[in-house]
């Protein structure tokens, strides 16, 4: 098992850091997963995540100039690793002004990610700053829990409004109540509201547009104006918000009336996708 | 005499106003009610008076010269305070040596109990160009407090003076002077006693793992990266059963782990001059600073914290 990759473009680097610093707010721990195309950063529905799932890819040949790696066999051709996310976020933060950035695959006294960067130094001499990141391999048995979670059959498609609008509208309704619902129509309505003994309080987003249905046979028997609707722990929500530091290329928000909402953002080349289950 | 620090700060606490507005400041005892006065003459005949209360106590005056340390190295502030911000702040300790090819090497230091705890290390590497002077063989490293490093780094930098650092073996201290023509400033810092085997590592020239496939050590963070493969092992990884068909590889042997001694080492005549509350035996508190202000006017004074010094003690308590 092998893995060696190299960033040497500036902006590439920042992109990558972005994404980093996005993924350690969403998930404490998380699965890297290291394949020859692409790196996906993964948070599979254990409980412990208390049934978020996330999704996260990458192309590899966006980001890195040069990237080597080899599975674990040659049928089965990826790396999967468990890290704790700060600690990449944290490694990349130095890396600001990096002339290049290397990434591998290491043993130093235990299974590591190291990440090595070349500042520019003032004078001639380069300099170094290397962090060796713990990881756990995650063995062949356990990669089946891990695979990209397949896209639900959705009541209702939308496009999302401003994410920092919704972010602030959740962290004011978080002090009201833990539970929150959010419903959506076909007619491009979606509604955050929360209810208890002496207060309702509702925000209405209008006109965001509905993207087109593959299967048009669900929309029609739909109604427009009828929302679907999902009931869910409010912060995990707001963690889903806070973590978006940039605007999105995209955002669709699919909702399966009282199962799950599933948000599928886009940003630039990176795609993320995340499940927030609804109460039981 | 002793204060608080945080109450002679607190006169000085705005530096914008006291630049602005402050045209003398006089400070004096007053004999009449023990009081150190701190008068701010400011304009329009503004004056302000601060009198700050303060405890006689015993002068000890730590022994240490740093003309005795064989080793030495020099660099502008800035360089060094660079090399620090890649450290998580919440890191105790740091380590300063020599690696190969004459870098100078700052890594986090990990207590042997947090092994098992498997956090992220981070190392700065520095080449020697970047020092006014560097005289320090290869594999030469100290451990010491990173937030007093901190401290005293920030203080050189915002006075734009370089820092010089005398070291020894580990264990005895390390002194960081900051001179100019106004002041002359000692820092000592007590360094650990053992080196565990990260830290040696660090200076060692050897490969940490030997691999006899692998080409000889090439400098591990200047090659290109074609180079790389000395730093790049095969992992093993955890299969419950082989009959998966997946290639399980071997674990590289580690390093042997040599239990860190804890014991100063009885021969050490400084323990002896330690405080009788410590007990013996036990690790110096790595907590330990002690700041030595001269100003190159009166002969250097110092006061020192009531805590067991690696320093030879002029008042000898033993």
């Amino acid at each position: 098992m092998k893995f060696r990759a190299k960033i040497v473009d500036l902006a590439c680097l920042n992109h990558f850091t972005r994404v980093s610093n996005m993924i350690a707010k969403l998930a404490k721990t998380c699965t890297l997963r290291i394949s020859p195309e692409k790196l996906n950063f993964i948070l599979s529905d254990k409980l412990a995540s208390g049934g978020v799932s996330m999704w996260c890819e990458l192309e590899q040949e966006n980001i890195f100039s040069e990237f080597q790696m080899e599975g674990v066999s040659a049928e089965n051709n990826a790396i999967y690793l468990e890290l704790t996310s700060e600690n990449l976020s944290r490694a990349l933060k130095t890396a600001q002004n990096a002339r290049a950035l290397k990434i591998k695959l290491t043993n130093k006294q235990f299974p590591c990610l190291t990440v090595s960067v070349e500042l520019l130094s003032s004078s001639s001499s380069s300099r170094i700053v290397t962090h060796d990141i713990p990881i756990k391999v995650i063995p062949r048995r356990l990669w089946k829990d891990l695979q990209e979670p397949s896209v639900p059959n959705s009541d209702v498609s939308i496009y999302l409004p401003a994410l920092k609008t919704m972010k602030s509208v959740v962290e004011k309704m978080k002090n009201i109540s833990n539970q929150l619902v959010i419903e959506a129509n076909l007619n491009g309505e979606l509604n955050l509201k929360i209810e208890t003994e002496l207060v309702c309080v509702t925000t209405h987003f209008k006109d965001l547009g509905n993207p087109l249905l593959p299967s048009e046979s669900v929309s029609q028997s739909r109604h427009p104006e009828d929302m679907a609707e999902v009931h869910i722990d409010i912060r995990k929500l707001l963690q889903f918000l806070a973590g978006q530091q940039v605007t999105p290329t995209k955002a669709v928000c699919n909702i399966v009336s009282n199962r799950t909402v599933h948000f599928d953002l886009l940003l630039e080349d990176v795609s993320l996708q995340y499940f927030i289950p609804a109460l039981s | 005499m002793s204060y608080p620090a945080q109450s002679f700060l607190s006169v000085f606490r705005s530096l914008a106003m006291v630049e602005k507005t402050v045209e003398k400041c006089c400070i004096s005892l007053s004999s009449s009610n023990s009081h150190l006065v701190v008068q701010l003459h400011c304009k329009y005949g503004v004056k302000k008076t601060h009198n700050l209360s303060f405890q006689d106590c015993e002068s000890l005056q730590a022994v240490f010269n740093p003309a005795l340390c064989p080793h030495l190295l020099r660099a502008p502030a800035r360089v060094l305070a660079d090399a620090v911000l890649s450290f998580p702040p919440a890191l105790t300790e740091v380590t300063l040596g020599i690696g190969h090819g004459r870098r100078v090497i700052l890594r986090s230091y990990q207590e042997e109990a947090d092994s098992t705890n498997k956090v992220m290390v981070t190392e700065t590497s520095i080449g020697e160009e970047d020092f006014l002077q560097l005289h320090a063989p290869e594999g030469t490293a100290v451990t010491f407090c990173l937030k007093e490093f901190r401290g005293l780094l920030s203080f050189a930098e915002s006075a734009n003076l370089p820092l010089t650092v005398h070291f020894d073996v580990p264990g005895r201290p390390v002194i960081f002077t900051i001179e100019d023509s106004l002041l002359d400033s000692h820092f000592v810092l007590a360094t650990l006693l053992e080196q565990n085997p990260c830290s040696q590592d660090l200076c060692s020239p050897s490969p940490r793992q030997p691999m006899p496939q692998k080409q000889a050590h090439s400098i591990p963070h200047l090659d290109d990266f074609t180079n790389d493969d000395i730093d790049c092992y095969m992992i093993a990884m955890e299969t419950t059963v082989g009959s998966e068909g997946s290639r399980a590889q071997p674990s590289t042997s580690l390093p042997p782990v040599s239990q860190p001694s804890h014991d100063l080492a009885p021969a050490s005549e400084e323990e002896e001059e330690a405080e009788p509350s410590t007990v013996p035996g036990t690790p110096p508190p790595k907590k330990f600073r002690s700041l030595f202000f001269g100003s190159i006017l009166d002969p250097v004074h110092s006061t020192q914290d009531p805590s067991p010094v690696l320093a030879e003690d002029s008042d000898g308590e033993g």
